[in-house]
């Protein structure tokens, strides 16, 4: 009886989840202009939409850019930061790494109007170093968090074995240390990729017309006109996160694996 | 054998904890030296200066008659087994044998050479592909072990290499690491808290207490003549009296165990008549029989009988006086109540004065 009622109440959060892409998305593939159904005929001319009309094809140029650029930005940090807070005698380790993860609670819009204000000052307001630098502080908490729990899984006597037989801090880290905590870069990467490509908020605040994403885009042509070529977007989009989505799982799967094998 | 690694007053502490106080201790070149106390008691720690992952926080390791106790790991040339293996989750077999020689930029074709020739040694020449998860624990302890020597270190340091293994196997690789010892000429430091590990495998022992060293010797004089209380409680089974000491003459000394027992021991310059004593005597070294015989004959009383498949245990007891016996059988009448004589060889007791 209960497990019934579980198993229900599970679909139907589910339902409740899935439903509004569900009834969406197929309308990417209407051939008619309005947002309703029924579809009449089927076609993919909001794709083609995307790829030539100029605002559209700049703003996936864009998040491309925009978004790699604030993946390797914060993966680079990030790492580092993950490979700095694991040094047994760091003074405040837990203090700065309650710091290093802030961008994930703090309200975006918070964060949005210091940027600004701050990126107006340096000068580096509606610039794409200053779209990416802003998309990299919301990146690196994921990359911190993914690549640490990596590092964790490190058994610290296998550093050690490596020193003792003749590696120097450098090669240790060449050798065992990257190469183990891999995994979780990558995944980090991933997620700072995703994290990027849907980010909305801080970007109507630095980003000028020139940096225009993806994701802002279909936020102001959702307001201007409805068009289907933001249903067609949306598709895009939600193709390429389970994309990431499930490269990231299987790394963690693989990390896992790695780690379980560390223990003996 | 020459000094080879020298611990001069070494101590160490973590914060205000002093773990190692103040440490003599020498190794000679291609011994094969245990360091053997309960858990805590610092073994740890000085394998772990020994290999460059400790600093010491006062005093002086010397190797060869060079300072090393401020050299960073990687420059010590020490194989380390640890006690988790700490095998590279993420390299081959081979790979993993292979990593110190590619430390030492040997060429491309010797490591292939050295790494073949190594594995066989151990009898893992046809795992060389596998992963470390795709090995039994003996298997990774072993390559663990075939790592640690391929680089001919100046010394190998184990940190209780077979602690996770079964007894059997256990067993197995204590003869399989004398046996390389022996043919290898290696100097080997070897931490256990495993005592019969330590009398069977070493050339010496150090039993540590407290991060002291309670005596260095070899496994028989450990066993046979230990100096300490500890040491004598803690390797084997013994007999601990508190007794007296009544008179010395020409090599031997009569103890009083009790009020009215007394047993001949033999004495070394140290004791002196009136001196307190600690009376110490193995389990197998007593004798029970019908009649007396020999110098120490105690007339005692039967209280429990515990059957051990190859020896038995009895109980002995007169008045509030008690002993433990080790027999391999005993005649077929006695049972608890049974009155048997126990002697014992003046030789085979020992008598601690501090
Ligand atoms: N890095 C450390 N920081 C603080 N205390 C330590 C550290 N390493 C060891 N100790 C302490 O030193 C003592 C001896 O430890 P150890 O050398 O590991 O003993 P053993 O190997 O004989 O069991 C223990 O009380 C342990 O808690
Ligand atoms: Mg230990």
């Amino acid at each position: 009886m209960f497990r019934t009622a579980q198993t229900f109440f599970g679909l139907l959060v589910v339902t409740f989840l899935l439903m509004p892409i569900v009834a969406i998305l197929p309308l990417a593939f209407t051939s008619s202009v309005f947002l309703t159904y029924p579809i009449e005929e089927y076609s993919l001319r909001w794709f083609v939409e995307l790829t030539t009309a100029d605002a559209w094809r700049l703003s996936i140029m864009n998040s491309l850019i925009i978004g790699l650029g604030a993946t390797l930005l914060s993966t680079v940090l990030g790492t580092l930061a993950a490979l700095g807070l694991r040094t047994k005698a760091l003074p405040f380790a837990n203090l700065l790494r309650t710091m290093f993860l802030l961008p994930m609670v703090v309200p975006a819009v918070v964060l949005g109007v210091g940027m600004q204000m701050l990126f107006v000052n340096l000068g580096v307001a509606s610039t794409y170093p200053g779209v990416i630098i802003a998309h990299a502080v919301l990146c690196v908490p994921f990359v911190i968090v993914s690549v640490s729990a990596s590092l964790q899984g490190i058994d610290p006597s296998v550093e050690k074995a490596a020193s003792s037989l003749g590696a120097s801090p450098v090669k240790v880290f060449r050798r065992v240390t990257l190469p183990l905590a891999l995994p979780g870069i990558i995944s980090g990467a991933v997620f700072a990729f995703a994290t990027s490509l849907d980010e909305v908020v801080i970007t109507l605040f630095v980003a000028g017309p020139n940096q225009r994403t993806l994701a802002r885009q279909m936020f102001s042509s959702i307001r201007e006109n409805i068009s289907p070529t933001v249903v067609a977007a949306a598709l895009l989009l939600i193709i390429g996160t389970l994309c990431l989505g499930g490269l990231a799982a299987l790394l963690r799967w693989r990390q896992e694996r790695i780690a379980l094998r560390a223990a003996p | 054998m020459q000094p080879f690694i020298q611990f001069e007053s070494v101590s160490k502490s973590f914060g205000s904890m002093t773990v190692i106080d103040s440490l003599d201790l020498t190794i000679h070149k291609g011994e094969f030296l245990s360091l053997l106390g309960p858990s805590g008691s610092g073994k740890t720690t000085i394998l772990m200066m020994l290999a460059g992952f400790e600093r010491p926080t006062r005093g002086t390791i010397t190797l060869d008659g060079m300072r090393i106790d401020q050299l960073p790991p990687h420059r010590r040339e020490m194989g380390v087994v640890f006690q988790n293996y700490a095998l590279f989750p993420h390299m081959t077999v081979a790979e993993n044998v292979a990593f110190p020689l590619e430390m030492k930029r040997l060429p491309r074709h010797e490591i292939a050479r050295k790494v073949a020739r190594a594995l066989d040694m151990v009898r893992l020449g046809s795992l060389k592909n596998r992963r470390p998860s795709q090995l039994s624990g003996g298997q990774q302890q072993r390559v663990a072990l075939t790592r640690a020597l391929v680089f001919e270190p100046r010394v190998i340091l184990m940190d209780e290499p077979l602690g996770a293994l079964d007894k059997q196997l256990r067993e197995h690789m204590q003869l399989e690491i004398r046996e390389l010892h022996k043919r290898l000429g290696l100097t080997i430091v070897f931490v256990t808290h495993d005592q019969s590990e330590a009398l069977t495998m070493s050339d010496r022992i150090a039993v540590f207490n407290a991060g002291k060293i309670e005596q260095i010797d070899s496994p028989h004089a450990i066993y046979d003549t230990p100096r300490t209380r500890f040491v004598a409680q803690f390797i084997g089974e013994t007999n601990l009296i508190e007794a007296d000491v009544v008179n010395v003459q020409n090599g031997h000394a009569t103890i009083a165990l009790g009020a009215d027992l007394a047993a001949k021991v033999r004495s070394g310059p140290e004791l002196q008549a009136g001196q307190k004593a600690l009376f110490s005597l193995r389990p197998e070294r007593m004798r029970l029989g019908a009649e007396p015989a020999g110098d120490n004959s105690l007339g005692m009383t039967i209280t429990d009988c515990i059957y051990h498949g190859d020896h038995m245990r009895v109980q002995l007891a007169r008045g509030n006086f008690t002993f433990t016996a080790r027999c391999e059988r005993l005649a077929g009448d006695w049972t608890v109540g049974t009155q048997v004589v126990v002697s014992f060889d003046p030789r085979d007791c020992t008598v601690l004065t501090s």
